[in-house]
């Protein structure tokens, strides 16, 4: 067309600063706190309740007293003081904190769950960062049967002679799969193991405990509580359902029918019924199946089912991230003639897991708040210390305090573990596929 | 065939001295059948291929091209008949089945390149766990194929940060990286870019004269022309028609493949 207008560039532009409302706090205020009337109504108001609220608690929580016997002390201190308003009590924390940490667990023996707690730190460090030393792995091999000597004590042998039971299983897999073949090395690797704790493991540590007595003060499972009580199931609970939910998931999706159903049936049978109803199963009625006279640890019962509970939900978790993976993934891995196991383990779940992390981090977090249900079995959580300590005409009457401590510390546990998940998802980000 | 189709074909020589057909046999189906459901997608099929064969296999779409060559190595199960590949027949054994795809290379549209794992790792994953080759020795076997396709530069980085291109000619290294006799191409190049296609033919052309036997289901005709020596019509799941590109290109027998041909080549 005749009029079209015709242009061109001789010379390029370079850029410029943006103009100073364009970056900054102020930039930043008025994109998001002040773009329109609404949201500047918004943030008046939130601000206000902000304020309101901070107003109410501060004094309260700030002019607390630390230093008192009891709540009633507690109170003529602060009428003495002539402050108008409620202030907290703080001084609960400072007199019961061991309890509510450790339950009634034996003071002098503290240093020990201290302990389990530091070296189950460096035993999860391999695990959860890649950049910690590969030498570790041998501490988070030994952990679990050393945290269980140090919390429960009692004699060494029982704990290594279960420990061999495992060795036993990874040496038929290792060096029987020539002769049995790998299928048959993997029933051997599990029924063997089986069989050795179930008959030898016992006499064995038996005659090991009476010919070499060494052992530490046992202390029973009763005199767990607090935070301790709470960590040890919450531990226990998410390092056994872990593997036990992708064996699930992966058993869910087999071709194979019988394993097919059985997870299917397993899955559903535990989700659709509530913790809860578990807890009181495994405190009342594993007792009627157990041959009688085994004396099964309530605390091993409730972590049992606490395992099964939360393994169900990361199963289902993990299921979703398998279904999200494209059909190629799987064809590509078989087409290279990677066998099942090879491509679960080198293709498939590692992707499958990474699309799962926040599911699965969820289920943890709910399950460690979950331990808390155990005080309907009469085991002592922290709520139920807080009960306990209630008791006491001391303190009789103190809620918040003790709540707010407790509401405090599993935070922190749970804010860690979040913020865990959300590094680790952008470390394993490796760009589009 | 449109412009950016047409302009794919070679523009140098090809090195036709190291393409030798044996009377080897390294494929042989016959009486294949399979079914999905009830629907019959591949019938009766017989087809030998010998070693050092290029085939191009085309046909309409859902004519059953990827369904015959995922059975070759397994991916898809047949019903009935026999798949007897380098002196190993498929069946439900899946130690044969793993032994035959470790020996076969495959190529998918998609590429289905690993994510979560670095070019390198993508190419030595295979020969390290499959072959038990040492990691060392692995990695300097995938290095070769990877300068063999042109991306050694690329070693390091991830599959998501690669041009379609690049990541089918990893594809391709991946597969070479297990020394494969056979190797299987379905559609590498139909997702392609134009400008990419080009390359990855390239890459194809190669290997075809190095002697590999391949086995290959594309709509590039230039290539199937070039480098082919036998052409395959497939259409209904039937073998409709096979001969010399030359002869398949210039005379072709059944009205099928008439129809087939006109529609592709564009009059
Ligand atoms: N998993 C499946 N289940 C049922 N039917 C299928 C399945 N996969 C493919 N089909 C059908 O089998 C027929 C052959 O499919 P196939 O993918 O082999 O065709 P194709 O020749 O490769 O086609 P295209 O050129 O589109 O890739 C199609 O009609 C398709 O709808
Ligand atoms: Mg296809």
């Amino acid at each position: 067309m005749a009029n079209t207008p015709s242009f061109v560039r001789t010379q390029m532009l370079d850029p410029k600063d943006p103009p100073i409302t364009e970056k900054g706090a102020v930039k930043w205020i008025r994109e998001n706190l002040f773009s329109g009337w609404l949201n500047s109504i918004l943030t008046l108001v939130s601000l206000y309740v902000i304020y309101w609220v901070l107003a109410h608690i501060l004094p309260w929580a700030l002019g607390g007293i630390w230093n008192a016997e009891s709540l009633s002390e507690c109170r003529e201190i602060r009428d003495a003081s002539g402050v108008g308003h409620d202030v907290a009590c703080w001084a609960v924390i400072g007199a019961r904190w061991h309890q509510l940490l450790f339950g009634f667990y034996p003071s002098e023996l503290y240093w020990r769950p201290i302990l389990a707690l530091i070296l189950f730190g460096v035993a999860i460090a391999p695990v959860l960062f890649d950049t910690a030393p590969r030498k570790l792995l041998i501490v988070t091999a030994i952990m679990p049967f050393a945290a269980y000597w140090l919390l429960w004590g009692g004699t060494i042998w029982g704990p290594i002679v279960t420990a061999l039971g495992f060795v036993i299983g990874w040496a038929i897999i290792k060096y029987g799969s020539a002769t049995l073949g790998a299928l048959g090395a993997t029933i051997a690797a599990i029924v063997v193991p089986l069989l050795y704790w179930l008959f030898v493991a016992g006499a064995i540590s038996g005659a090991l405990g009476s010919a070499l007595p060494i052992g530490i003060e046992s202390v029973a499972s009763d005199r767990f509580g607090g935070f301790m009580l709470a960590i040890v199931i919450g531990v226990a609970g998410i390092v056994m359902s872990l593997p036990l939910g992708i064996l699930l998931a992966l058993g869910r999706q087999s071709d194979l029918f019988i394993i097919n159903k059985c997870s299917v049936f397993f899955i559903e049978i535990i989700r659709g019924v509530p913790l809860i109803v578990w807890l009181f199963t495994a405190s009342l009625l594993l007792n009627y199946f157990l041959p009688p006279g085994t004396n099964f640890d309530l605390m091993l019962r409730v972590i049992i089912m606490v395992t099964l509970f939360s393994s169900a939900y990361i199963a289902e978790v993990v299921r979703g991230g398998l279904a999200a993976l494209p059909r190629g993934q799987y064809e590509g891995a078989d087409s290279l003639g990677l066998d099942y196991w090879q491509s679960m383990q080198l293709i498939i779940l590692p992707q499958a897991l990474k699309i799962s992390i926040p599911g699965i981090v969820s289920t943890f977090i709910g399950l460690f708040k979950d331990t808390t249900l155990v005080v309907f079995i009469g085991l002592l959580d922290p709520i139920g210390l807080s009960n306990a300590i209630r008791a006491d005409a001391a303190w009789n009457g103190i809620y918040w305090e003790l709540f707010i401590f407790i509401g405090l510390c599993f935070f922190i546990f749970c804010f860690s573990m979040s913020r865990y998940s959300m590094w680790l998802e952008r470390k394993l980000h490796t760009g589009h596929r | 065939m449109t412009d950016a189709q047409t302009s794919n074909i070679q523009d140098r020589e090809i090195d036709r001295s190291h393409m030798k057909v044996s009377d080897e046999v390294a494929i042989d189906i016959s009486g294949m059948n399979k079914w999905y459901g009830t629907f019959h997608v591949l019938r009766d099929i017989d087809l030998t291929v010998y070693r050092g064969e290029r085939i191009v296999i085309c046909g309409p779409s859902g004519s059953g091209k990827s369904t015959l060559i995922r059975c070759i190595n397994a991916l898809e199960e047949h019903q009935q008949g026999k798949i007897v590949v380098d002196g190993t027949e498929l069946s439900n054994d899946l130690k044969n089945i793993d032994k035959i795809r470790s020996e076969v290379g495959m190529c998918f549209q998609h590429f289905n390149l690993f994510p979560h794992l670095t070019i390198l790792e993508n190419c030595t994953l295979a020969p390290i766990w499959v072959r038990k080759t040492p990691k060392k020795e692995a990695e300097e076997t995938a290095m070769h194929f990877l300068r063999k396709v042109k991306i050694p530069e690329q070693a390091d980085k991830y599959p998501g940060q690669l041009s379609g291109g690049q990541q089918q000619r990893v594809a391709i290294a991946r597969s070479l990286c297990m020394r494969p006799r056979i190797m299987l191409f379905d559609e590498p190049t139909s997702a392609l870019d134009p400008e990419m296609i080009k390359e990855v033919l390239d890459t194809m052309i190669e290997l075809a004269e190095e002697g590999m036997t391949m086995l290959c289901v594309t709509h590039e005709m230039g290539f199937a022309r070039q480098v082919a020596n036998r052409v395959i019509f497939m259409d209904a799941g039937q073998i409709v028609e096979q001969n010399e590109p030359e002869e398949f290109f210039t005379n072709p027998q059944s009205d099928r493949t008439k129809l087939f041909l006109s529609q592709i080549l564009g009059h």
